[in-house]
């Protein structure tokens, strides 16, 4: 199939499908069993097989046409970090239950990995599972959960087994989250909104079925997990001026009165930079078109951070005064995680996760150094060591 | 709107094994370490080898004026190489420069470039940009006289294209190199001699009249390509210092393994990667004739020319005293990179360019 043969097949779409007088949910369900949801998904599986590079233009098609979007900022975790998971490592029955109302956004995902005492050392977490004849049972604490309270269902790691060292011991699940079990508490973030949770798990009962992947297989799934989050995070395909920059660009354009030499070199030199890090983002979708992501998204994140970093801090530079005012304090469970959402000072603040969350920029740059250019890793002294026997 | 590719074809991997091939086979970096006491007997035969053997001399040339038709993804591919290797040769200067400042001409002097019998440089400063000033010498008669220093890519031309004031504004002619005095310059950058140029009454050839259109473009062009070069320099430090640091050992350890190495490394890679992205995007663009080309070419020299200062100064920096020394090349990258990001302007000057370019003035 062609580009153009693509093109062809939207418009045959949006022809039976008038976006104007068909409903929202029953139009996606549809654009879904089309193949046209995310054309590089299998046949059946909403997607057609074809290259990844080009979903922007299927999408583009259907923004022009009116068509609704699946609210793609509201299941930041379900599309970027779960579906691939799914589709990887999955049975044929857990992606055909799965993967259409992840797409739709009818059901929204979260991520309990963390816990308190494994954040960077993932592979060290306790959170327990054990088997009881078709079903596993659940037992620990997971914390700086997104979404939790929205969500449905969960990627989840689990120790399945204690008695061998720490990356061999864990099973990747996919998690109900209406769970009698499952007990999700607002976290207040620095934000003063609680976009995080911590999440306590107490007999939470999970069929069987709904393993992802082999028992002890865990940390491979979680990786292919973690290397997608990456992508997910850093690797968006935006416009020029997309994002924090063009923020930023605009309060420039709205406040001639606060324009300094200073402030201005400060502002090209970070143009340039989100200029580049928007090729390099390019640039590796355009290599992952094929394959599945490896560590190269975490280069793209670490840029990625940075850059928001510094371009929340100039825009309230550029502010001045108004910069001294935050809009609001109060602590809400926000429906939908968008970076450059709200005003200039919660931009700021929440910027400050972005070298934290999905891999702390120190680990990343250890990623990179080992996985990309092959220097030697860090000093293990744990890994062969049963995590029962580890010091915690 | 369909994107540009930022990536490889099959064709260009082809075109980089072959320069990549020939030039470990005839750039030794003991030739190229003494260039800069003066021994420059290595630049013509490698240069012919180049320009005639793998054609890169027409390689910009269209196919009916005797080149290969190529475009600036190929050219761009070709810099990447040379940069990576400091071959010392006026592929950029000549096969880049001079046949964008004479595209649109008749005659036979396209050809004889894209024959490799001839090799042109552009009588302009190196650190000339593409969006100030050009100088250019006065022209009575078809005569020259002036002087124009610090011009890189003379001591092999055989031919120079002269910025010259004319009655009707600023044309450029064709001088003999045998006809002007060229005065070697020591120079930061060795591997890329510049020459002063001394003109008393040279007979010239207008070659194109009306020209500041043919010589901004030819400079713009320059700018954009050089980036790919910078690229091939920042490529070549990160490389060799990864590969350093992981046989050096001190304190029982490969010092690779240590964390704060590591973390500069993939710092420096992350540089390496996006200055890929820039460079690769400005040579699409160029390819492409896309209406984009200035800003990409501002955003490409902004980024990369400052990249590859960092990379050649992490190079010796993390070799420690050997990166120091004569010996090892790491100074020639550090030289060149520090020359590139002045010549064509500074990443300042590009950036004070875009500034406009993209609406974001400093004064209200
Ligand atoms: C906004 C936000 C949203 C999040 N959402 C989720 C979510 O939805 N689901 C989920 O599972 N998790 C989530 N997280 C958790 C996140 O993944 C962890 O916070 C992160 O992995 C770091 O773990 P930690 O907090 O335990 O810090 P630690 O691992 O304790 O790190 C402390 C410091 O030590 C550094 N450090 C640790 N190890 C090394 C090392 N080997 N070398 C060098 N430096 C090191 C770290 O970089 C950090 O600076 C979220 C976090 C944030 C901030």
């Amino acid at each position: 199939m062609t580009l153009e043969d693509l093109r062809q097949r939207v418009e045959e779409f949006l022809a039976t499908h008038d976006p104007a007088t068909t409903e929202r949910l029953e139009f996606l369900r549809a654009r879904y069993d089309a193949g046209l949801a995310w054309v590089h998904f299998p046949e059946g599986h909403g997607g057609l097989g074809l290259p990844q590079a080009w979903q922007p233009e299927a999408d583009g098609l259907f923004a022009a046409a009116g068509a609704p979007d699946n609210n793609p900022n509201s299941n930041v975790i379900g599309l970027g970090m779960a579906a691939p998971t799914i589709l990887a490592f999955g049975t044929e029955e857990q992606k055909r239950r799965f993967l259409r109302p992840l797409w739709t956004g009818e059901e929204i995902w979260c991520q309990l990995f963390s816990e308190p005492g494994a954040g960077s050392d993932l592979a060290a977490l306790g959170t327990r599972a054990e088997r009881d004849g078709d079903e596993w049972v659940v037992n620990g604490q997971k914390v700086w959960t997104s979404s939790a309270h929205l969500a449905r269902f969960a990627i989840l790691v689990a120790r399945t087994d204690p008695d061998v060292p720490k990356h061999r011991g864990m099973t990747y699940f996919l998690c109900d989250m209406t769970d009698p079990g499952v007990d999700v508490r607002p976290l207040r973030q620095i934000t003063g909104e609680a976009e995080f949770n911590e999440v306590f798990l107490s007999d939470v009962r999970i069929p069987d079925t709904q393993r992802l992947g082999e028992v002890g297989q865990g940390w491979a799934v979680a990786t292919a997990t973690l290397n997608t989050e990456r992508v997910a995070i850093g690797g968006r395909a935006t416009p020029r001026e997309g994002g924090m920059i063009g923020l930023v660009a605009q309060a420039w354009r709205d406040h001639p009165e606060r324009r300094t030499p200073e402030l201005h070199d400060r502002l090209l030199r970070l143009w340039v930079e989100a200029e580049v890090a928007r090729l390099t983002g390019t640039r590796l979708r355009q290599k992952l078109a094929q394959g599945r992501p490896g560590p190269e998204g975490a280069a793209m994140k670490l840029t990625f951070a940075r850059l928001n970093q510094q371009l929340s801090g100039l825009e309230l530079e550029l502010l001045g005064e108004e910069a001294l005012r935050y809009s609001d304090w109060t602590m809400v469970r926000p429906e939908r995680v968008d970076f450059t959402s709200r005003d200039a000072g919660y931009r700021y603040l929440r910027a400050k996760g972005n070298s934290i969350e999905g891999g702390t920029s120190e680990i990343l740059r250890n990623i990179v150094a080992e996985r990309v250019l092959g220097l030697p890793p860090e000093p293990r002294v744990d890994k062969d060591v049963p995590w029962k026997d580890q010091e915690k | 709107m369909s994107e540009l590719n930022l990536l490889y074809t099959d064709v260009e991997d082809d075109l980089r094994s072959s320069v990549r091939d020939l030039l470990t086979d005839r750039c030794d970096p003991q030739a190229v370490i003494a260039l800069c006491d003066g021994d420059r007997s290595m630049v013509a035969p490698l240069w012919k080898a180049l320009a005639t053997e793998l054609g890169l001399a027409g390689l910009l040339v269209p196919e009916d004026r005797g080149g290969a038709g190529a475009s600036a993804r190929e050219a761009a591919v070709v810099l990447e190489e040379l940069g990576r290797a400091m071959a010392p040769v006026p592929f950029l200067t000549s096969a880049v420069m001079a046949t964008t400042a004479l595209a649109a001409t008749e005659g036979d002097l396209i050809a004889g470039l894209a024959a490799g019998e001839r090799t042109a440089a552009l009588a302009v400063p190196l650190s000339t940009t593409p969006y100030g000033a050009i100088p250019a010498v006065p022209a009575t008669d078809g005569r020259l006289t002036g002087t124009v220093t610090s011009v890189a890519g003379a001591l092999e031309a055989d031919v120079l294209l002269v910025p010259a004031v004319t009655g009707d504004g600023l044309a450029l002619h064709a001088v003999a190199a045998t006809d002007a005095v060229r005065v070697p310059v020591v120079s930061l950058d060795m591997t890329r001699q510049l020459a002063d140029v001394t003109l008393d009454g040279a007979a010239a050839t207008l070659v194109v009249a009306d020209a500041e259109p043919a010589l901004r473009r030819a400079l713009g062009v320059g700018a954009a390509l050089l980036a790919s070069e910078q690229l091939g320099v920042a490529r070549w430090c990160l490389d060799e210092t990864v590969g350093y640091l992981k046989q050096r050992r001190q304190f029982g350890r490969v010092v690779g393994g240590f964390q704060a190495l590591k973390h500069r490394l993939a710092d420096l890679s992350t540089g390496v990667d996006s200055a890929n992205a820039a460079a690769r995007h400005a040579a699409a663009v160029l390819a492409a004739d896309d209406p984009d080309v200035e800003l990409a070419t501002a955003v490409a020299q902004a980024y990369c020319s400052d990249l590859a200062v960092t990379a050649a100064e992490e190079a010796v920096q993390l070799h420690g005293g050997i990166g120091m020394t004569w010996e090892h090349p790491a100074h020639l990258y550090l030289k060149r990179a520090k020359a590139d990001q002045i010549a064509f302007g500074t990443a300042g000057a590009h950036r004070a360019r875009l500034a406009g370019l993209v609406d974001l003035p400093v004064a209200p």
